[in-house]
């Protein structure tokens, strides 16, 4: 890697910033103005939402099966076992289930838009696009935004949900719990501030996915090297970006909420 | 469609002697990382015109092509299209004029997970022409290309050649006014090479659109500029006593310079010694 001034180095941070809002401000805005590419906007739906299904299911439901059994020797000590599924309730809605959910789609669709618009990069497409006389940023940035914003929301819900049926099978099976306490245990843990918290978090995270993976698959650069580095940018990114805006919204949501 | 736009040949600038400018370049330079790719370039492309564009790789021959399209903006210097000033025209205005545009890319840069008709047919898809006029239209321009019998394939399906000539119906597909042919002949066969070239006489010849044609091939150039398309035939065939095209022009680039901007005979006659080494 060339060595670059830190006056230069800091330039092309700034101008790496600046080109990343206005990626993800025409993004956004293109919905509010014609042409408009619904069947995009489907197609993506489909791609991201039912094409993560199987991995967000797998990973919800044994995230709470893993968390009610190693939950429950710390609460066998304090004779609150019973506490299970308050506890794997609580820990997927608001934390382990939007979080992870994220994590997950940006693993598979952040580097899926990284790539295939990285590779239409550097095989002249998105040029071939913008001479044919459409906007990449409206035909392949705004479907993808929208679809993951839309489609994020309700992996969210299915993460959460198999996450504590899953807590609820290693309960019954294998701790010994009865399955109707587990069950409203949980229910009577979470209040309606958990469940706002856990799914605003999908749409800052599915914002991030989608305008991150974007962004570096429109700035690659240096043919199919270029395209492999664009994808593992756009994973390590969108990644570390979704916990750190996990923070900042749990901050924000227990400022207002008080929990 | 294109007669509907309120940008015609017509409002464009006329050169002295009365013939409209399609595409004006000057003192246009752009650099890359601070290294300067094209310096101070000047030239007119008149209506009708087929320009081709010679030099060694490198020396900033597609970059040219993009800046006429509006794909790359300049860093100093004035690119006027039909008489349109575009290196200050916003994104939303490029893509009304590029209605007008035609481009046929250095490796095609077809749509991959369309299929040929799908790709042939984009701009028409994107003006909302209904489906049956559409697919018309993909058959005739698939016709001109000779490849009509691959309108259901998908692009990784074809051949090199034949990506090119899907292009080369994608770009004319819509009777542009203006047709960017960055390296048509690039990495091809010689036997290929020279299919592509009929086709681009062909639409020199038949429709006299106004072209520019980047190409590495001395022999292609040449071919371009010494035969024209016979309609009866089908075929290209040399112009009689040794003749040349009178519309087909050269611009020379070199290390970001335009080295020659002139007619075959100029070119051939030049004394200049590294355009006389570049020739042989």
């Amino acid at each position: 890697m060339p060595f670059v001034s830190p006056e230069e180095f800091a330039k092309q941070k700034v101008a790496a910033i600046q080109d990343y809002s206005i990626l993800s401000w025409q993004a956004l805005a293109a919905l509010f103005s014609r042409p408009r590419y619904w069947s995009d906007i489907y197609t993506q739906m489909d791609s991201i939402g039912v094409g993560s299904m199987p991995i967000i299911v797998l990973t919800g439901f044994f995230t709470g099966c893993v968390l009610a059994l190693q939950s429950a020797t710390s609460l066998k000590a304090f004779g609150a076992i019973s506490m299970t599924g308050n506890l794997v309730a609580l820990s997927m809605v608001k934390e382990l289930g939007p979080v992870l959910t994220g994590l997950m789609v940006s693993g598979r669709n952040a580097a899926g838009m990284a790539s295939e618009i990285g590779s239409m990069k550097v095989t002249e497409q998105i040029d071939a696009m913008r001479a044919l006389g459409t906007d990449p940023v409206r035909k392949l940035v705004t479907p993808r935004l929208y679809a993951t914003m839309f489609m994020l929301f309700f992996l969210t819900i299915v993460a959460d949900a198999v996450g504590i049926a899953g807590g609820a099978l290693v309960s019954v099976a294998l701790l010994g719990l009865n399955a109707s306490s587990y069950f409203h245990a949980s229910y009577r843990a979470l209040e309606y501030a958990d469940v706002v918290q856990g799914l605003t978090k999908p749409l800052f995270s599915a914002f991030i996915i989608a305008t991150v993976g974007c962004y570096f698959g429109m700035n690659t650069k240096g043919g199919t090297q270029g395209v492999g580095r664009s994808t593992t940018q756009a994973v390590v990114v969108s990644s570390v970006f979704i916990i750190i805006v996990d923070f900042i919204v749990s901050r924000a949501m227990i400022g207002i909420f008080g929990r | 469609m294109t007669n509907d736009l309120p940008l015609r040949t017509d409002s464009a600038q006329n050169t002295p002697d009365g013939q409209a400018i399609v595409v004006e370049f000057k003192n246009v330079s752009i650099a890359f990382d601070l290294k300067p790719v094209l310096n101070n370039i000047s030239f007119r492309v008149t209506h009708g015109e087929t320009r081709i564009i010679l030099g060694p790789a490198g020396g900033g021959k597609s970059v040219l092509m993009k800046l006429a399209n509006g794909l790359l903006r300049p860093d100093s210097g004035s690119i006027r299209i039909f008489g349109e000033e575009i290196t200050t025209m916003p994104e939303k205005d490029l893509f009304k004029l590029r209605a007008r545009i035609g481009m046929v890319f250095q490796e095609s840069a077809l749509f991959d997970s369309l299929s040929v008709e799908d790709n042939v047919a984009y701009r028409l898809h994107e003006e909302h022409v209904p489906e049956e006029e559409a697919h018309v239209r993909v058959v005739e321009a698939l016709q001109f290309v000779e490849l009509e019998q691959a309108i259901q394939k998908f692009p990784p399906e074809l051949s090199g050649g034949m990506r090119r000539r899907v292009s080369i119906a994608r770009a004319i597909i819509s009777r542009p006014d203006l047709i960017l042919y960055d390296s048509p002949t690039g990495g091809l066969d010689p036997i290929t090479s020279t299919t592509i070239i009929e086709l681009v006489m062909k639409q020199r010849d038949v429709s006299h659109t106004t072209s520019l044609m980047i190409t590495h091939r001395l022999q292609d150039a040449f071919t371009l500029a010494m035969n024209r398309f016979d309609p009866e035939t089908g075929k290209m065939q040399p112009l009689p006593n040794g003749g040349v095209d009178e519309t087909t022009k050269f611009l020379v680039l070199n290390e970001g310079k335009v080295v020659f901007d002139g007619t075959t005979y100029e070119l051939v006659n030049s004394t200049d010694p590294w355009l006389k080494d570049y020739l042989s």
